[in-house]
């Protein structure tokens, strides 16, 4: 991991030097070592490590924060170019915001490559910088097993070594992946101008230990009665602080729904119990077939729903009826959900089907 | 507030025997928006109507439901009626009581609360309607034919009688289709050459008919009134300008081998063809898979030889564009595929043939010049067995569920043609039922068994096999004798299915018409709108719609003409407002709604958007009207709820679900 952090800061500082890229999209770290979160870095010498991080809580898909990011510099750039021109300058000497550099691991390039299918964002303004991921751990359960008081953590290849002010703790990192990453589809960027891999894994290898879709097996094995209990039991939980929805790439409405008080379904006090409920239930369908299944949503709930089933089981359906679809394999695919296909899609009668009946 | 006025009616007892109309009248008063309500024995009558817009003036309602039948049925009477007294017509609501509610229910009690929800549930729509002004789409005044058989050609002659100009696209080298192919036609044993080709020779010189041979469909967009078709004319490597259709290059070639098609392949054919004699428009075609030029590079024995100088191995497909008002499809059909009954041995025994190759065998251009004769040795046949219904009326699995409709008739026709002309020869002739509805043919068919003593067994055979002597042993049941029977003939003629051409599913696709699960195209209403596709502008004629004889045929092409006609009369088309659009400060530019369109009415423009005070560039959908046909796709794929549709609103579908929920 140091030696990846040394090559990423390397590589940025060069990029933002020569003029190559205006910003960079990284992550930082917060008021504890593990809590790290994305940053924009503007300067090469903010670009120092310990600023800058890259280590195995570096969960977070940095992906959707080029939406805004990208926004803002072009509406920076058009604001200064109708300044100048108010002021009778020429506007067209207001240089353009130039690009962004952004470091995806390799399951945030599928929400990359959703976002460019969607027309989110531009790929003229970003240079994307693959990093190699080995998988990023889970401070919720490494603090269940039995770790508190924590003042650093050490990677130190399969182990992480925590320093406690109780003591020092060793984990196997497998045992404190996150769920996303016990799943992982795999270790090949998707989408990248340059991958930063100091020691490449196998073709093939570095996929998850665990099945993606046992969980969705296990509640599609339940009655609908134990299911309903199931999710009344999680959903209940909900705060509706709307993490999941903020974090989640493929949620990027100019006007999400639930803030737009035409729609009929925005944040209000509930009514009944049901509500929250309906909340998830919105969102997945409004996800259903874009979602890359990144695993933002259950990363980031502070309440620790299992949200990525409700997705993982759309996924699974979607399979299922329409054959294998990965959302974010490739940029401008057809998703099965929203693609009309004039070759197969007419109109059957139903009637005929019916035997006229 | 608004004033809603609610119109329950009885239907005679096709509603008021099942739902209690009166109850349902009290239910609704009780909505604070329904200032009025009342029913009656039959709303759509003129009595009714009139209800209606006393109603209308009396109670200044300002939306009105009618509570009857399917809007598919009076939802456009009931606008009128609405028009007539001054609301617009768009403040109209259906709500279906009778095909969704009294048909289906027994319980008077079930069906009068369903009435009641469904009523309640127009009503919160209504409510939220807005008046809407259909617009205005010009008509150009041309009309394509796909297809150029008996069906296409009728079509076209009715439709440039008229004064419009029709271009045919006809996929093979000629027009003709078919009926060019057949021998006689029944009731009346006239020669199909001699009624068929006079008309193909009236379309080529008709001045308003343009034929395009040879060509295909290769891409059609655009909506009723003003299509924009793609049509590819394929390489014939013969210029049709220069080609005088004297046919030294057909018998020159020294390449025999291709399939002769129009012989059903019982013969073979030079590389450089023209079908046959009567051909529209009669110029060589070369086929490139056989012509020894293409497969070698020598060759050119054609080219050497043409006075006309009008061969061109150089020639390529050429696609052109042309606009249309109108387009009647006229497929056709294609005999279906008899090898999966091969327990009748078609595909081991030359002696058994399908019904279209016994009628080039039998015909005098045919390749055995209209004798009958055994393909296997050139032969005289003194047997023949007709086994019926191969493939039709199928329940295996193997073919196909329909009737195919002109078996019976053309057997019965064969059979007495060739007792006719043959007296020696034996006909026995295999049926699950003889169906002969129909001017004259029920007495063809009797004068078949009667005067022409052909064998008629019912039931069906159970195997055909090569005996000893090398002639073919039919292995049946006579269902009426209950014994089997054990027949040595010398040919077997299986009456094999008719199916849709195979090209009509590329071609429903691009027109975005609905085809059935047997690929008949499906129209409009099986009886009060049988010649219409459910796609505006879109014609159906001939057995691309079902199976049909020529007589059928014929007259269906007339009525397309009619349709058709009707449409290019018009100079302008009132367009439906019931469109699409998009809220500009919601649209994410993801293109959703673009990938979902079945009729390309969405693109995309970079323009300056106003949002809370942030002027900014976005990527917005904006929907073309006049191909927006309102299926509302787009509004259900729009994450944001960005796209939505006039006079069928997010908000109105979610009022009706409310009521119903209630």
């Amino acid at each position: 991991m140091q030696e990846i952090t040394g090559l990423m800061v390397k590589r940025a500082k060069e990029l933002l030097e020569a003029g190559e890229v205006q910003r960079v999209i990284g992550w930082t770290t917060g008021d504890f070592c593990y809590d790290v979160t994305p940053a924009v870095f503007t300067k090469a010498e903010d670009l120092e490590e310990g600023k800058f991080v890259y280590n195995s809580f570096c969960g977070s898909n940095l992906s959707k924060y080029l939406i805004q990011t990208l926004r803002n510099d072009i509406n920076a750039v058009n604001t200064a170019k109708a300044m100048a021109a108010r002021k009778g300058e020429n506007p067209d000497d207001i240089p353009g915001p130039g690009k962004t550099l952004v470091f995806l691991k390799p399951c945030d390039t599928y929400s990359f490559n959703q976002l460019l299918t969607e027309h989110r964002i531009d790929k003229s303004l970003v240079y994307v910088i693959g990093v190699a991921c080995r998988g990023m751990a889970d401070i919720e359960k490494i603090k269940l097993m039995g770790a508190s008081g924590i003042t650093k953590v050490i990677d130190a290849g399969d182990k992480l070594e925590v320093k406690t002010i109780y003591g020092d703790k060793s984990f196997d990192k497998k045992d404190v992946l996150l769920e996303k990453c016990a799943c992982c589809k795999g270790k090949e960027h998707k989408y990248a101008d340059e991958v930063i891999d100091p020691e490449p894994l196998p073709e093939g290898e570095g996929k998850g230990p665990m099945d993606r879709m046992a969980g969705v097996t296990m509640l599609e094995e339940m009655t609908a009665e134990e299911r309903y209990a199931f999710w009344n039991d999680q959903l209940s939980r909900c705060i509706k602080c709307y993490a999941c929805r903020n974090a989640c790439p493929a949620c990027t409405c100019m006007k999400c729904v639930f803030d737009n008080p035409r729609s009929g379904v925005d944040s209000k006090a509930n009514v009944t119990e049901f509500e929250e409920k309906m909340y998830h239930i919105i969102r997945a369908f409004h996800v259903a077939g874009r979602c890359t299944d990144c695993g933002e949503c259950s990363r980031v709930c502070p309440q620790g729903i299992p949200l990525h089933l409700l997705n993982r089981k759309f996924i699974k359906d979607i399979n299922e009826f329409y054959g294998d679809y990965q959302a974010g394999e490739a940029e401008g695919q057809r998703a099965p959900l929203v693609n009309f296909d004039a070759e197969n899609d007419v109109e059957p009668s139903i009637v005929n089907e019916k035997g006229g009946n | 507030m608004q004033r809603i006025g609610v119109f329950v009616c009885w239907c005679g007892s096709n509603i008021a025997a099942t739902v209690d109309v009166d109850r349902v009248v009290e239910a609704v008063k009780t909505d604070p928006n329904v200032v009025h309500a009342e029913n009656y024995q039959y709303m759509c009558s003129e009595a009714g109507q009139k209800l209606i817009r006393d109603a209308i003036t009396e109670h200044q309602l300002t939306g009105i439901v009618v509570c009857s039948c399917s809007p598919r049925m009076h939802e456009q009477t009931f606008r009128k009626t609405a028009e007539a007294a001054g609301l617009n017509q768009y403040m109209v609501e259906i709500a279906n009581i009778r095909e969704q509610c009294s048909w289906i229910h027994k319980d008077k009690d079930e069906g009068t609360e369903k009435a009641i929800i469904l009523a309640r549930a127009a009503i919160a729509k209504v409510c939220l309607n807005a008046p809407l002004q259909p617009g205005q789409s010009k008509v150009v005044k041309r009309a394509l034919i796909i297809g150029g058989g008996i069906a296409g050609i009728q079509s076209a002659i009715d439709i440039a009688d008229a004064g419009y100009k029709v271009d045919i696209v006809e996929r093979t080298p000629t027009i003709g289709g078919k009926m060019a192919q057949l021998d006689k036609t029944f009731p009346t044993l006239d020669c199909a050459s001699c009624i068929v080709t006079p008309k193909m020779v009236e379309c080529a010189q008709h001045p308003n008919i343009t034929i395009y041979a040879y060509s295909e469909v290769e891409e059609v967009k655009g909506f009723v009134g003003n299509f924009n078709v793609k049509i590819r004319k394929k390489a014939r490597y013969v210029d049709e300008t220069k080609c005088t259709g004297c046919a030294v290059c057909t018998e020159k070639c020294p390449s025999r081998k291709g399939r002769n098609e129009f012989n059903c392949g019982l013969d073979t054919r030079g590389a450089v063809y023209i079908p046959f004699a009567q051909a529209i428009p009669n110029v060589a075609t070369i086929d490139a898979t056989n012509c020894l030029h293409f497969k070698t590079g020598k060759c050119g024995i054609c080219a050497k030889n043409c006075s006309a100088n009008a061969i061109d191995f150089e020639q390529k497909d050429e696609i052109f564009e042309e606009q249309y008002g109108a387009i009647v499809v006229a497929t056709g059909y294609q005999i279906s595929d008899v090898t999966k009954f091969d327990e009748y041995q078609y595909t081991k025994h030359p002696d058994v043939v399908t019904s279209l190759e016994l009628e080039r065998l039998m015909n005098a251009a045919g390749p055995s010049k209209g004798v009958l004769v055994k393909p296997s040795d050139g032969k005289h046949p003194h047997d023949i067995v007709f086994i019926q219904c191969v493939g039709s009326r199928d329940i295996s699995g193997r073919g196909k569920c329909y009737c195919s409709k002109i078996c019976c008739m053309y057997t019965a026709k064969h059979a007495m043609l060739i007792r006719e002309k043959y007296p020696d020869v034996n006909v026995h002739v295999f049926y699950i039922d003889v169906r002969t509805p129909g001017k004259n043919f029920d007495e063809f068919y009797r004068r078949a068994v009667e005067q022409y003593n052909v064998d008629y067994i019912k039931g069906m055979v159970g195997k055909v096999y090569e005996n000893e002597k090398g002639g073919l042993t039919v292995q049946a049941v006579d269902l009426i004798s209950n014994e089997r029977v054990m027949l040595d003939t010398d040919m077997v003629v299986l009456a094999a299915a008719i199916e849709p051409s195979d090209g009509v599913k590329h071609i429903a696709s691009m027109l975005t018409a609905s085809i059935d699960t047997n690929n008949f195209l499906t129209e409009a209403h099986p009886k009060l709108r049988p010649v219409e596709s459910p796609t505006a502008g879109v014609f159906l004629s001939g057995v691309c719609q079902g199976p049909k004889d020529i007589p059928e045929t014929v007259s269906q092409a007339g009525a397309a003409a009619v349709k058709v006609v009707g449409l290019l009369a018009k100079d302008y088309l009132v367009t439906n407002p019931c469109t699409a659009h998009t809220d500009e400060t919601m649209c994410n530019g993801c293109s959703s709604c673009e990938r979902v369109c079945p009729y390309g009415a969405i693109s995309y423009i970079d323009k300056e958007v106003m949002d809370k005070g942030v002027r900014e560039v976005r990527r917005i959908a904006q929907v073309n009207g006049a191909l927006c046909q309102g299926c509302g796709a787009c509004t259900v794929a729009c994450p944001s709820g960005a796209m939505d549709l006039k006079g069928f609103s997010n908000k109105q579908i979610m009022a009706e679900v409310d009521a119903i929920c209630k």
